[in-house]
């Protein structure tokens, strides 16, 4: 029984079609990787699934219930990282996500820095400490390794797995030839 | 909603210099007038509550332009509206963040700046009698057009486009409620605005935020 189902989704960006016929099942502990051109939607298909862009056709179901229908609802399954890091200079990293938060993706000594001090690639960690912290079954991941060194590309590869090993479940945008076992594909 | 009113309040600290220009702007708008006008008390404690209106209005709309904006820039504005609150509780608290940080300061310092363009002493405490509702009418039209104009190319100039005319009534009734003879009727029209604007606004700027997400 998947716990998530897309049927023959559609969605605008603006006045343009840019997605049409997206159909996936995805079940607990399961991964989807979403690829494509730049411009393919990507980001536009998880920002349909989050319900931050509305659907023009087709429906989305948690459980065999509409998705989309609560978004409250929807929103408290989903751990949103989008293609901005949403991080606040004037906040420490540990005024972020929380120190506890912070070890899994190695920034613990940066706990009390304010933010604007990290460099991009610790923004990007500290945005993925968000995600672990907030331990919802739904992981929506635009481009989550932008930034990212190879040694912190392999703890996030972790924290996924961990994530999936726990029943739960990821889609994610990528560019990159990721190594997650057992990851569908959908090309756009 | 309390978690991310106490992150708002606490980035407001931080940015102090927002709310320090507003307050400042406030003050200095209105010490302009004896200047322009002479210090003959008959003249300002004429125009004193007016004044002090006029000066709140255009104070409370400096910090507007950046109630979403970095939000929107830098991505939070998403999380905002995957937190599992719904988009007008987002709104709502932005506005209560806004009245904390700025309508509440200019509430404080009406008083004194009342007193300094001869307001009669009588009618200070009436001042801030209207200013109290009037302020967070402010804050709640003005989070509205903050919403509104979320993502729009020209932010700065739609603003006090949108936000000055709705704010029209509250000025009138605000101002007429500290001359006129008889406040009552005035300080009950402000009342009632706000207790329409109060499930209004904030459901309006949840709709307006929810589209600017798109």
């Amino acid at each position: 029984m998947h716990l998530l189902t897309a049927d023959n989704l559609a969605v605008f960006r603006g006045e343009r079609l840019v997605l049409s016929n997206v159909s996936f099942a995805l079940s607990n502990g399961g991964i989807l990787l979403l690829r494509g051109a730049n411009g393919a939607g990507k980001s536009t298909l998880l920002r349909a699934l989050a319900g931050l862009t509305p659907l023009a056709a087709g429906t989305l179901r948690w459980g065999g219930e509409d998705a989309l229908e609560d978004m409250p609802e929807h929103a408290r399954r989903i751990a949103w990282l989008g293609h901005l890091d949403a991080v606040k200079p004037a906040l420490t990293a540990a005024e972020h996500v929380g120190v506890a938060a912070l070890a899994a993706v190695g920034l613990s000594a940066y706990a009390e820095l304010p933010a604007r001090l990290l460099s991009a690639g610790q923004k990007r960690r500290l945005a993925i400490a968000r995600v672990v912290a907030s331990a919802k079954p739904l992981w929506l991941l635009d481009e989550p390794t932008t930034g990212l060194d190879a040694a912190s590309v392999a703890q996030f590869l972790g924290l996924c797995q961990a994530h999936v090993a726990q029943g739960g479940m990821i889609i994610a945008s990528t560019h990159l030839d990721l190594e997650l076992s057992d990851a569908k594909v959908l090309e756009l | 909603m309390i978690a991310l009113i106490g992150r708002e309040l606490r980035l407001s600290l931080r940015h102090g210099a927002d709310t320090a220009a507003a307050l400042l702007f406030f003050i200095i708008a209105g010490t302009l007038f004896p200047f322009a006008l002479g210090p003959g008390p008959t003249t300002l404690s004429a125009i004193a509550a007016g004044v002090v209106w006029v000066c709140a209005l255009l104070a409370a709309l400096l910090p507007l332009d950046r109630l979403f904006g970095a939000d929107f820039e830098d991505g939070t504005l998403d999380l905002l509206l995957l937190s599992g609150l719904p988009a007008y509780g987002v709104a709502f608290a932005k506005t209560l963040v806004h009245w904390l940080t700025t309508g509440l300061p200019l509430l404080l310092i009406a008083g004194p700046l009342a007193v300094m363009l001869r307001l009669p002493a009588e009618k200070v405490g009436l001042l801030l009698l209207t200013l109290t509702p009037g302020t967070m009418l402010l804050s709640l039209l003005g989070t509205l057009a903050a919403a509104i104009t979320l993502g729009a190319r020209s932010t700065n100039v739609l603003m006090p486009l949108i936000t000055l005319p709705l704010m029209i009534p509250t000025l009138i009734f605000g101002a007429a409620a500290v001359t006129s003879p008889h406040p009552a009727a005035a300080l009950y029209m402000l009342g009632a605005m706000l207790l329409a604007a109060l499930p209004l606004a904030p459901l309006a700027a949840g709709a307006a935020l929810r589209a600017a997400a798109e």
